[in-house]
């Protein structure tokens, strides 16, 4: 959708229009009410929630649930608040972000640059490796996790999302470097730069945007997974989808919304700011999900 | 004639070898924890494995024993029901957004973001938040009381009947946007020439939709449908998030069931054969979809 | 044994081969020009030059060592390529100097040997800038600079104009002609454009199918195509090619074609042309460059046959300089080549001058030239 034109050669009446505008912002509020609704419960007092009606703004405002979520909430067992399932997070999607943008670079450049008898049969099977259910692969990774003693922790996180990311890095610098010119490669095949050279020197400089595309759309699946962090992480190693899910979920005590909802925002929050600042990269990579570039 | 016959010298030798050595260790990783695992799970489903895996053969009894339960068949009931609506209401709600988002529409580029942001959300915030919302006794039902309408009612969520429903809105809530974004690109790579000739022809903006431009979107009907499906048979975090596969068994699905049996009611085996069975699914469709895709691009 | 030598080099991918036992020596200076049209495997050859593809068979050299299997950048050649191939992330200058760079040369070197190329070709000013900032004409500019920094054994030329509009790919043809002239560089230049093969050249290798189908200079291909082939891909408008019959006609030879009525003419070869007798009484395919067909004031004073025939004038095209008659002899669109000022009317008869001096004959099965 980048750049493509708004122009189109459709012409509508007025009424039509106004038809139209209606419709579009009704359909605005439909997908900006929970946000909404969880935004401004999650600084009301228990009370005002039980008490009063969802889409009220608060009478008294207080920022207790957001602290509470945030270091003293009950999670599993232990009053931590959210914090170090955050920071969790963040140790398991950055080094698994790096590694599958990395070696998604220098594949999709040996594909399409390098490419040799079988390497479509080779890329086909990385690429279906995006799309199979992940069920298939739980219960040897969790033996094998086991067997590398790296069961319930962070870095046996990283390598299970290093590992089923590969297919899709792969997929966007193989179709990014497919449009970059060949003869740039055999030029400075002739300027005597070798294999890396080219890559860094050449290919490198003029990925900046397959890279951030490659970045965001790794991040925001490594961040929201739950599955493998379900499966393969232990107390100390979950990530802050199942630390979220644990303190919604606990049925122990009283349910304190606002804490919940403050919980949430929280894990929505790093996502939802890569969406703000680099929406246009997180909608080209949805896009390069549909296979074609 | 001074032939001195220096074959491939060592650096160009290397420099051959190199791009097969680079892709070397991803094509090894693929192949162990894809394939080799998927071998493996293959394996399994054919083994009496309970809570560990065991290695002693028993054919198709797991298969056979998991069409017999009727927990496995409200999954897959569930499934059908669960994918067939989404799949055709995400369509739906995006095409039409894609169709009045491109009538020349001020502030499209602030629309846009709105329809597309709960795609950026995991879907544990999602449930979280839907399950809040539609809780009859503090979500959307308890708001409209207290408005003073006393006889609304929606309790879906609470309800073995219709709780099924709920993960179909919470799934379109997130996912609708993003087809929106899958048919409004179709629609802008719609060359603006044919219309402007098809309007001289005479047409109505009703059969320039009907006869010129949906015809066109053919592809973008495709990519939606596979990706919208293959997301469906996916589906796990949604419904443990929004109803944990309750009430009772009402919203299970071969996702929840799979994890259930391996990991809490330890049968591995049964589990191992109904992760083949979703893994089957989704290859009748991407595989030739991909095959295709792949295909065309030469 | 030559500077650059393709010695019986073939090409194959799988069981398919592209290219046949082709055998062209370049001497030192020489600017040799790969022309055809595209598929011809020309751009295969010049690629297996430059090692960027490797050899099926046969061996080539540069300077009598033997290439197969070289590295590109071990060759000490260059290459222009059509898209220029210009880095986009460096400026030019980091462009020309990439190839030191790799080479390991010195920094203050490369320098200089940069601003030496830069004022060779005007481009001082745009040293600090990307490519991106560049028109077309600067960035053909920076190519040849790439190449020419290296100071290469031989230069390789890819279609280096075919991505300029049609005036400045003229001025650059002069510009590449003058620093051929300037540098006495050996050059392989490969084109489909004929015009530019005959205007760049010294030494023309006409490619079709995978095979070399003549080799010399401009002025032999243009004159004396070996093959039908040949003769009509060189040169625009392309050759006339008639069906005609050899005659014996008072002691001379001439070939009978027919005029737009259908009615039998005869056109007397020169005696010097003696190759045709075997052929008397045979159907050959006539030859006729549009430029030696032309109004009786503007035909050839030096030739020693030239025959007149009146036929009828289809179409007229004035193109400024000359104008272009279509006229039809022997059931074939036929073009002549007038002066501007030649008094003709489409619809009308007119009377042609045909120099029979630059006839050419074609044996019809084989193609290939009698006479």
């Amino acid at each position: 959708m980048a750049g493509a034109s708004t122009d189109t050669a459709i012409r509508t009446s007025a009424p039509v229009r106004v038809l139209i505008y209606l419709l579009l912002i009704l359909f605005a509020l439909f997908y900006l009410l929970p946000l909404f609704v969880m935004s401004i419960n999650s600084v009301k007092p228990l009370g005002e929630i039980t008490g009063g009606n969802m889409i009220a703004l608060p009478t008294v405002w207080t920022l207790d649930p957001w602290r509470s979520a945030w270091s003293t909430a009950q999670i599993g067992v232990e009053p931590t608040g959210l914090k170090p399932y955050f920071m969790n997070s963040i140790l398991m999607a950055l080094p698994a972000v790096l590694l599958s943008t990395f070696f998604g670079a220098l594949n999709g450049y040996v594909l399409t640059k390098w490419s040799f008898r079988g390497d479509k049969i080779l890329f086909g099977l990385l690429l279906f490796s995006c799309f199979i259910p992940f069920q298939i692969v739980l219960i040897p990774m969790a033996r094998l996790l086991g067997l590398m003693g790296l069961a319930g922790s962070t870095p046996g996180l990283v390598l299970v999302h290093f590992v089923y990311g590969i297919g899709f890095t792969t997929l966007y610098f193989r179709n990014y470097y497919a449009a970059f010119p060949t003869e740039l490669v055999r030029a400075a095949q002739i300027d005597g730069a070798g294999f890396f050279r080219i890559f860094w020197r050449i290919l490198l400089p003029s990925s900046g945007p397959i890279i951030a595309v490659s970045f965001i759309w790794q991040f925001t699946n490594i961040w929201n997974d739950f599955l493998f962090g379900a499966s393969f992480a232990d107390l100390d190693s979950m990530p802050m989808t199942v630390a979220l899910n644990n303190l919604v979920s606990s049925s122990t005590g009283v349910k304190e919304y606002n804490v919940h909802f403050a919980g949430a925002i929280m894990a929505a929050a790093p996502t939802l700011l890569v969406y703000i600042v680099a929406g246009r990269y997180f909608v080209r990579g949805l896009m390069a999900g549909s296979v074609k570039g | 004639m001074a032939t001195t016959h220096a074959d491939a010298d060592m650096r160009t030798r290397l420099q051959d070898w190199l791009p097969k050595i680079v892709l070397a260790p991803s094509v090894a990783a693929t192949l162990i924890f894809v394939y080799g695992f998927i071998l493996f799970t293959i394996y399994l489903s054919f083994t009496d494995s309970r809570m560990l895996p065991s290695y002693d053969w028993v054919g198709l009894k797991n298969y056979e024993n998991l069409f017999k339960l009727s927990h496995w068949e409200i999954a897959i009931t569930n499934l059908a029901v669960f994918a067939g609506l989404y799949i055709v209401i995400c369509s739906v709600i995006g095409l039409t957004l894609a169709i009045l988002l491109d009538q020349k529409i001020r502030g499209e580029g602030f629309l846009r973001p709105i329809y597309l942001y709960p795609m950026a959300l995991s879907f544990i915030v999602t449930g979280t938040a839907w399950k809040w919302m539609l809780d009859p006794g503090i979500g959307l039902e308890h708001t409209m009381h207290a408005f003073g309408w006393e006889s609304f009612a929606f309790d879906w969520i609470k309800n073995r009947d219709f709780a099924i429903y709920t993960v179909v809105l919470a799934a379109v809530w997130q996912s609708s946007g993003f087809t929106m974004a899958m048919f409004l690109a179709g629609l802008r790579g719609i060359d603006n020439e044919i219309l402007k000739a098809a309007q001289m022809d005479g047409a109505s903006n009703w059969s320039l939709y009907r006869r010129i431009i949906l015809p066109q979107l053919r592809p973008a009907f495709l990519s939606a449908f596979v990706i919208l499906s293959h997301l469906a048979i996916k589906s796990y975090d949604l419904v443990i998030a929004l109803t944990g596969g309750g009430p009772g068994r009402a919203t299970e699905l071969p996702a929840t069931f799979m994890y259930s049996y391996t990991f809490s009611r330890n049968q591995m085996g049964i589990g191992a054969a109904s992760a083949v069975i979703m893994l089957m699914t989704v290859a009748a469709i991407m595989v030739p979809y991909l095959y295709a895709e792949l295909k065309e691009k030469k | 044994m030559g500077f650059l030598d393709i010695d019986n080099v073939t090409k194959s991918y799988g069981a398919v081969e592209v290219l046949h036992r082709v055998d062209i020596d370049v001497q030192e200076g020489e600017f040799l020009v790969l022309v055809g049209p595209s598929g011809c495997g020309k751009s295969t050859l010049l690629n297996m030059i430059a090692g960027l593809e490797g050899i099926t068979s046969g061996e080539i050299r540069i300077k009598d060592r033997v290439m197969n299997g070289v590295h590109p950048s071990k060759r000490n050649i260059a290459m222009v390529f059509q898209s220029y191939a210009l880095y986009p992330n460096m400026t030019v200058g980091q462009n020309i100097t990439f190839g030191l760079e790799m080479h390991g040369t010195p920094k203050d070197e490369r320098e200089k040997a940069m601003k030496q190329v830069a004022e060779l070709l005007q481009i001082e000013t745009l040293l600090s800038r990307k490519p991106g900032q560049l028109s077309g004409g600067q960035r053909q500019r920076v190519a040849m600079g790439r190449a020419l920094v290296r100071n290469p054994d031989v230069f390789l030329f890819d279609e280096p104009l075919s991505n300029l509009d049609a005036k400045l790919r003229v001025d650059m043809r002069t510009e590449i002609k003058k620093l051929h002239q300037r540098l006495g560089t050996t050059i392989v230049y490969v084109t489909h454009d004929q015009i530019e093969a005959m205007t760049l050249s010294t030494r023309i290798a006409v490619m079709y199918n995978g095979y070399v189908q003549q080799q010399g200079t401009p002025k032999e291909i243009y004159d004396t195509p070996s093959n039908l082939f040949v003769a009509t891909f060189m040169g625009s408008p392309a050759m006339n090619v008639l069906p005609a019959r050899v005659i014996e006609s008072g002691g001379d030879l001439a070939a009978e074609i027919t005029d737009s009525d259908g009615k039998p003419v005869h056109l007397r070869f020169p005696k010097s042309n003696t190759a045709l007798k075997a052929y008397a009484g045979q159907s050959i395919v006539l030859g006729i460059r549009p430029e030696a067909i032309t109004d009786p004031e503007g035909a050839d004073r030096n030739a020693q046959v030239v025959e007149s025939l009146t036929n009828l004038v289809s179409v007229t095209e004035p193109a400024g300089s000359d104008t272009f008659v279509t006229t039809m002899l022997s059931g074939k669109d036929c073009i002549a080549r007038m002066r501007a000022d030649a008094s003709v009317e489409a619809g009308k008869p007119f009377t042609f001058a045909v120099n029979m001096d630059k006839a050419v004959a074609f044996d019809p099965k084989t193609e290939e030239r009698i006479a």
